[in-house]
């Protein structure tokens, strides 16, 4: 029975190595923020959490709908730029309504995300090669929408535009609340709705999802547009911050939103997948910056702020190579 | 030996699935021949047949996998044409594979109620569909947690979760294709109580096995399959094992002799000792396997399909490790931890699988040729071209291979000659032993004769060959002993006069009786 047994174990593991990572993950947050919290003034303040939540909400709002497309066992690299895109065109309709500006921010992500959804379920095509090609085409998208300039300027006028990245409703920032309130619902989806296990079923196996007689197309294409549509709400959150739409922020943030994913534990060959996991991954991943800045502001030290990325994707090197030698060693014990 | 006539006798009920005169070929090649299929309700019905018999091919285009070329489907009295096993699935068909199709990573509930979750709300009801799917275990006579991954349980415990999906989405038969390759004797035993479960219910079962045993313990019928045509249907019971076995192999009396290309030598009674393979064991294919080959001798391996012969040709190629026995080659005891290992030793292996593992199709004759050899044959990394040519010009006369030039693609040729650019990329490397997995298996017979000779003559010339075979024939008439092998443990050698038609067939089916079925020693809980 070594096949089996074999199989059985491999399941196993996989299972214990998620729920390592999903309480490892939340033990290195907590002791981060122990950490910030006994070192440094402010760090605790009202100030800092609310403008912590404010920045990072964009990014745990991306992080969600690329947890929903890698469970698939795909990838949206298309992300970041769509950021980018819906924030030039959440400016450009700011003049027009905030309601206006917001529908349109995530509609057209959500259409970015269609076009992704439906090359890679109804052509075939893989996940990384069409929003590669997607992530060129929003980019551009943004900047011809610009029309070259650096950004566009947000009708200043319409207070609820600026509310929505800079407002607050119940003294909690309001992306805060978008991003809460957004991950309750994917935690639902995922938990309870046939989106969300099929979704989960497809990753962990396309053929047999097929001959189970679930619609895997429509599920796939359901994820792309999640995933485009959270980008477009992040979009309007980073127009409404900034005043303005910026073609050409948004670099790499995609990376960033694999990343929170992968941290928090979901295996990017799909079939598992944690909305809270990645929520606490995010976190972690913006909570480093916070805590470089904190270093800095003591002025011990001074590290450019460049050194964010490199910190980043050394801890998600880490992360990764402690995944895998974890799995090893189970493997051989 | 009379072999029971094709006539088939009534079932019992009337026919729940009649498949009749069932027609396909795939580009030219005839794979279905007037076949017929015909399963009662609530009948277990067996189909067995050889490796290309037609048995898949039969299953395929019953579940709507293939187009039929011709022929009438009948199922449940309505004739019916299905599109794509989905939609046999909805027209109560389920077919459950070898490689359980279900999602490992999900739950057992999960994975029985997938695209058909209870709701309320549009909120999967997880307490309803849990107990729902512990019942529909119960009612199989299974208890686990069905919360638990589907993964985290053996493949028996998988295959009945799929049963449990197949009965509750009200499958009317259920077709299983080779359940119990990769099960112990409690875990086929839980299967088997499991399918007289689903035969009380009325549902109808295809068991699909090279199990000879299994097909006495649990089918009522049985339909035979040789060359894409029906050879024989009938009742279990009414067919003793070596009439089954001689249907399979289609076995006519005839005069022995001259139907191969051999030229079979005498071989010099002391054959010096090449390979040695002793006791092999290797998870729950082997049990047990041995196999002696000397120099300049052609050594046949029988069996049947599933007895492991290819797996024990992989052990001694170093493709697969062995859990236990013991390794030879050329007198020294050895340990090949690779197949680059074993060439470097002097071996060669054809595999039966001549377009997955052999042939790179694209290439021409004159670079699959030489595929194996290019490290020899480059200095610093470039390929002698001139000394290259020369090899191939030479290999292409001596073994006749039939090709317009070198540098014509081989899946022009045709399979005939494709092998012999094959057994001519082993040749080129100088082996002390080849072996052969099948080697004149879909070659016409002109160059089925001619390679035949070819590797007659290589032993002749001192090349140790072992080769599998299904032929018996090519058993009979080419091998100076055959060794036979049935759940993966030797059960006979036999050589010169005794390597008979009547022997072989002795050997193969014999190893069937209840006392010599070698089984895993400690079988894993089954928590059933």
């Amino acid at each position: 029975m070594l096949s089996t047994n074999a199989k059985a174990d491999r399941a196993k593991r996989t299972r214990l190595l998620s729920t390592l990572s999903q309480y490892g993950v939340l033990a290195a947050l907590i002791l981060l923020i122990v950490f910030g919290a006994l070192r440094y003034t402010g760090f605790m303040s009202e100030y800092n959490f609310s403008t912590f939540l404010r920045y990072n909400a964009m990014f745990g709002l991306i992080s969600l709908g690329m947890c929903f497309v890698i469970m698939t066992g795909g990838i949206d690299l298309s992300v970041g730029s769509v950021v980018a895109m819906s924030s030039v065109v959440a400016a450009l309709l700011s003049p027009y309504g905030a309601f206006t500006a917001l529908l349109g921010a995530v509609l057209a992500g959500a259409l970015v995300g269609l076009l992704n959804g439906w090359i890679i379920a109804r052509l075939g095509i893989q996940p990384f090669i069409t929003t590669l090609a997607t992530l060129l085409g929003a980019r551009g998208l943004a900047l011809l929408l610009a029309r070259n300039q650096g950004g566009v300027g947000v009708d200043t006028s319409n207070t609820v535009f600026t509310w929505f990245g800079q407002g607050d409703l119940l003294r909690l920032p309001v992306p805060g609340v978008m991003m809460i309130v957004a991950f309750v619902l994917g935690a639902v989806a995922l938990r309870a709705t046939p989106f969300g296990r099929h979704a989960l079923a497809i990753g962990g196996g396309e053929d047999a999802s097929k001959l189970m007689g679930l619609n895997v197309g429509r599920i796939k294409l359901g994820v792309y547009v999640l995933s485009g549509a959270l980008a477009g709400l992040a979009g309007l959150i980073l127009a409404s911050q900034l005043g303005a739409g910026q073609p050409t922020e948004g670099l790499g943030w995609e990376l960033s939103a694999i990343a929170s994913v992968v941290v928090g534990g979901t295996l990017l060959t799909g079939g598992t997948g944690s909305v809270w996991s990645t929520l606490v991954g995010a976190m972690l991943l913006g909570l480093i910056f916070n805590i470089l800045n904190f270093e800095n502001g003591k002025g011990i030290i001074s590290l450019s702020p460049y050194w964010q990325s490199v910190i980043r994707g050394g801890f998600l090197l880490l992360v990764v190579v402690l995944q895998s030698r974890l799995a090893r060693q189970k493997g051989r014990s | 030996m009379t072999a029971p006539t094709s006539a088939p006798p009534a079932p019992s009920g009337p026919l729940l699935l009649d498949m009749q005169h069932i027609q396909k070929a795939f580009a030219g090649v005839t794979a279905l021949d007037n076949a017929s299929l015909g399963v009662a309700a609530g009948e277990v019905h067996a189909l067995i047949g050889q490796n290309g018999a037609g048995k898949s091919t039969m299953i395929k285009v019953l579940t709507g996998a293939y187009r039929r070329d011709g022929g009438s489907i009948t199922f449940a009295g309505q004739p019916v044409d299905f599109a794509s096993p989905l939609a046999a699935q909805r027209g109560g068909i389920a077919t459950i594979y070898q490689e359980v199709n279900l999602v490992p990573l999900r739950t057992v509930a999960e994975n029985i109620f997938l695209g058909r979750e209870p709701r309320k709300w549009g909120l999967i009801q997880w307490p309803a569909m849990n107990a729902e799917a512990a019942r529909l275990l119960t009612e199989l006579g299974i208890q686990l947690d069905v919360k638990e991954p589907l993964g985290s349980f053996s493949t028996a415990i998988q295959q009945m979760v799929a049963l449990a999906r197949a009965v509750s989405i009200n499958a009317r038969l259920v077709i299983m294709d080779e359940p119990t390759s990769s099960l112990n004797e409690r875990e086929v035993e839980t299967l088997f109580g499991v399918i007289r479960g689903l035969k009380a219910r009325g549902v109808s079962v295809i068991f699909v096995s090279h199990r000879l045993d299994e097909l006495y313990a649990v089918c009522d019928r049985i339909t035979v399959m040789r060359d894409g045509r029906t050879v024989y249907a009938g009742d279990m019971q009414g067919i003793s094992r070596l009439q089954l076995v001689e249907q399979m192999l289609g076995r006519e009396i005839k005069n022995a002799g001259a139907q191969t290309g051999f030229v079979k030598h005498k071989g010099s009674a002391g054959a010096k000792p090449l390979l040695g393979v002793g006791g092999v064991v290797r998870g729950t294919r082997l049990q047990g396997a041995s196999v002696e080959v000397g120099e300049g001798e052609v050594v046949g391996l029988a069996g049947l399909l599933g007895s492991g012969r290819s797996e024990l040709a992989r052990v001694i190629f170093g493709a697969d490790q062995p859990d236990a026995g013991e390794l030879r080659f050329g007198g020294q005891p050895v340990q090949f931890r690779s197949p680059s290992d074993a060439i470097k030793a002097g071996l060669g292996f054809c595999s039966e699988d001549r377009k997955a593992e052999g042939i790179v199709p694209e290439l021409s004759v004159r670079e699959n040729l030489t595929l194996a050899l290019l490290p020899r044959l480059s200095r610093a990394g470039v390929v002698d071209n001139r000394q290259q040519a020369e090899i191939v010009e030479r290999f292409v006369a001596s073994l006749g291979i039939k090709t317009s030039n070198p540098d014509q693609p081989i899946r022009e040729l045709s399979g005939g000659n494709q092998q012999k650019v094959l057994l001519a990329r082993w040749l080129a490397m100088n082996p002390k032993l080849l072996i052969l997995d099948e080697p004149t298996r879909g070659i016409d017979v002109g160059a089925k004769a001619e390679i035949q000779r070819l590797i007659g003559e290589l032993a002749q010339e001192g090349l140790g060959v072992l080769m599998i075979s299904s032929e018996l024939e090519e058993l009979i008439e080419g091998c100076q002993h055959v060794t036979v092998l049935h759940d993966g443990k030797t059960v006979a050698n036999l050589a010169g006069d005794e390597i008979s038609e009547a022997q072989l067939l002795h050997a193969m089916a014999q190893g069937l009786e209840p006392e010599d079925m070698p089984r895993p020693p400690t079988p894993p809980q089954v928590r059933a």
